[in-house]
């Protein structure tokens, strides 16, 4: 277990009051979470062994306050808040790993500031929009019918630790409360379709990127692989088999080689 | 107290197989699969001719509202209807009925245009006018309108605001909102009444509801389908709140809104309405809780306050599964729909009012599949045997009723002969 610390960051923009969660050494790689908010997972230990993981939370779940999401009003104010952040934490340019909704996020920010992303990784990305193949309504669905989408083997033990909910009731409603209310502050900036214009800026990426994609991601299909790579230059994909939506829970002993590879490389 | 016949305007001939077959009776119900526009031109007609009936056998007010995608009731614009009432009430001598717009959602619509709208009924109507502006269903604003949920809840602030300047403002203004700009703002008509027409904020147990409510001196009505029994908790927590924000216990701070069934005798009414009870209760009320409310509609405290008290404030949260084992006979002994006799229908009626504190009562004497005729006979009955006595409560306290239009306040004594007669 790596020791992880909190820091607040009094941001400018949007006088938003960052929390980005810190741990281990070695260079500076930022990590941004997914749509159903902060989770520090086996896949971020192992990166923290080799590098130092800042992994900030979005506007309203985490540490940061529920009602500062009302105040950033879209993708433009979330942008310059991530870029104030890494100001902040004097980050030049710096190794980016999102995943899903932290994806889409990642994309957006390599390509808003193409000079601040060294790396790029995506974990089955959100963000584009294909008629023949749509992005599952994840913010619609009954929690078992989320749970079934996101993994393709809800039976193997990583899913299962991963799911995993606290014996109190009243812990439960906090976990509930917290999770629905992630989905709602990430789902601010894609609502009703993940598609607001990334497909224009994804030619301004200039960094190195790798995308990986769980073969039988359900949330949004592997089809979006190649969407990706053909609009950012520098692109490689990496399909993860036996895999759903979530590769750093599915096929953690898969990928994690796979991404420090492509980080060392 | 004032009571208001209120339409859902059902589709009321969907299959026996209907609700295993879908997610939800909102949105995933295939239009070309289920739906006849021909059937519907009756139910629009027959619905307006039931509102109209009420009307004329002394109710206080008529009610319509705003739904979308569903069969569930498919007013799309509750002005469209308002309207219409609002001219047949005219012209047939019928003034003392109020409109009781339970709402268009202000937070999925140009909010100017709604204020347009409500000031012309207000005008056709006379002053008859009650503007409700519910929150609005996840289903309707976000999934049918596109809202972004976490944005929904300020966007109905922003646009009441909007409405009620508009509404009153002695000059020319421009509009800065966050989800509304206008360079310039004189609206055409204005409402008939002064300072404006009556709010109304319906909604389905949030705490900020209420708070809003408390603040802005607004009345709630309080939209449960569960009958008096299990909305006491959603009541009671809106009476304390009411309490600590300095607000009086007066009635008419509160609506409710009840399926009721009045036949000769208990037993012919639960033969009457059972199967329609069961026809809006596992098909049209057939909806999940990400389509009521989707992330982000429902605020974090509101959320909380729903997660933490569990059943302790809602027995009923997933229609999809919580309301499939119960039957007709289970309903009614519930009390989540009234039926019975004249006075059974009393009694209950009149102890829901009494133990929930509400001055304003809303019922739905059409529901789920109950046909025209059928709807017709409980309209007469309820007129003739339960609205008297209804309109007498509260009449022996001292509190006045400051949400009601103000020249419908005092019943004229032609509608008191007509509902006793």
């Amino acid at each position: 277990m790596v020791t992880a610390t909190v820091q607040t960051i009094q941001v400018k923009h949007c006088n938003f009051e960052a929390k980005v969660k810190t741990a281990g050494s070695g260079p500076p790689l930022l990590y941004l979470h997914a749509a159903g908010g902060p989770i520090w997972d086996p896949f971020i230990e192992g990166l923290c062994e080799r590098y130092t993981v800042y992994a900030p939370h979005h506007p309203g779940t985490g540490e940061t306050a529920r009602d500062a999401i009302y105040s950033v009003e879209n993708l433009w104010d979330l942008l310059l808040i991530y870029e104030e952040i890494l100001d902040r934490l004097g980050l030049k340019s710096v190794p980016v790993i999102g995943t899903s909704f932290g994806g889409m996020m990642a994309c957006e920010l390599a390509a808003h500031q193409p000079h601040r992303v060294s790396k790029l990784v995506v974990l089955d990305p959100i963000g584009l929009w294909r008629e023949d193949a749509p992005v599952a309504p994840y913010m619609l669905m009954p929690p078992d019918k989320l749970v079934a989408t996101l993994y393709k083997d809800l039976s193997s033990p990583a899913v299962q630790a991963a799911l995993k909910m606290p014996d109190d009731p009243n812990e439960v409603a906090v976990v509930t409360a917290d999770l629905v209310w992630a989905l709602g502050a990430t789902g601010k900036f894609v609502w009703p379709i993940p598609d607001k214009g990334l497909k224009k800026r994804l030619h301004r990426v200039k960094a190195p990127t790798l995308i990986i994609w769980g073969e039988d991601d359900a949330l949004v299909s592997s089809v979006y692989a190649k969407e990706f790579a053909s609009r950012i230059a520098n692109s490689r994909i990496e399909i993860i088999k036996d895999c759903g939506h979530v590769p750093q829970v599915e096929q953690l002993e898969v990928l994690a080689p796979i991404v420090a590879k492509f980080l060392d490389s | 107290m004032k009571v208001t016949m209120f339409h859902f305007m059902p589709y009321r001939d969907l299959p026996e197989s209907f609700p295993d077959k879908l997610h939800s009776a909102w949105i995933d119900a295939p239009w070309w699969e289920y739906g006849d526009a021909n059937k519907v031109t009756d139910v629009y007609n027959w619905s307006i001719d039931e509102l109209m009936l009420a009307a004329k056998l002394g109710f206080d007010g008529v009610g319509t509202n705003e739904h979308h995608q569903n069969p569930y009731g498919f007013m799309c614009n509750p002005n469209l209807f308002g309207a219409i009432l609002a001219k047949m009430t005219r012209d047939q001598g019928l003034d003392h009925v109020a409109l009781l717009q339970l709402g268009a959602t202000i937070s999925s619509c140009p909010p100017i245009r709604l204020a347009e709208e409500y000031a012309v009924l207000d005008c056709l109507s006379g002053g008859r006018l009650i503007a409700g502006l519910p929150t609005g269903l996840g289903a309707d604003v976000s999934i049918s309108n596109g809202i972004t949920p976490m944005e929904h809840r300020e966007r109905w602030r922003e646009g009441i605001d909007l409405m009620l300047k508009a509404w009153t403002a002695k000059e020319f203004f421009a509009w800065n909102g966050k989800y509304t700009q206008l360079p310039k703002v004189n609206l055409w008509p204005r409402p008939v009444q002064e300072p404006h027409p009556p709010v109304l904020i319906p909604g389905a147990a949030s705490s900020s509801t209420w708070d809003y409510c408390h603040e802005r001196n607004f009345p709630y009505a309080y939209l449960s389908y569960f009958g008096g029994k299990s909305s006491e908790n959603v009541m009671d927590r809106f009476w304390e709140r009411a309490a600590a924000k300095g607000k009086d216990a007066n009635p008419y701070r509160a609506a409710f809104l009840q399926i009721v069934g009045v036949a000769e005798t208990d037993r012919k009414a639960e033969e009457e309405f059972g199967k329609h009870v069961e026809y809006f209760y596992h098909k049209l009320l057939h909806q999940p809780l990400g389509y009521i409310a989707p992330p982000g509609n429902a605020d974090y405290k509101s959320l909380l306050n729903v997660l933490v008290s569990g059943k302790k404030l809602l027995q009923i949260s997933d229609f999809t599964t919580d309301l499939k084992p119960l039957k007709a006979k289970d309903m009614i002994e519930r009390e989540f729909v009234v039926v019975g006799s004249p006075a059974t229908v009393r009694d209950k009626l009149t102890a829901i009012a009494k133990r929930l504190n509400v001055g304003h009562l809303m019922v739905a004497l059409q529901f789920g599949s109950l046909p025209h005729a059928n709807t017709k006979k409980n309209i007469e009955l309820f007129a003739r045997e339960v609205l008297p006595h209804l309109q007498k409560l509260w009449e022996d306290q001292p509190w006045e009723n400051h949400w009601w239009p103000k020249k419908l306040r005092t019943r004229p004594a032609r509608q008191r002969e007509m509902a006793t007669a």
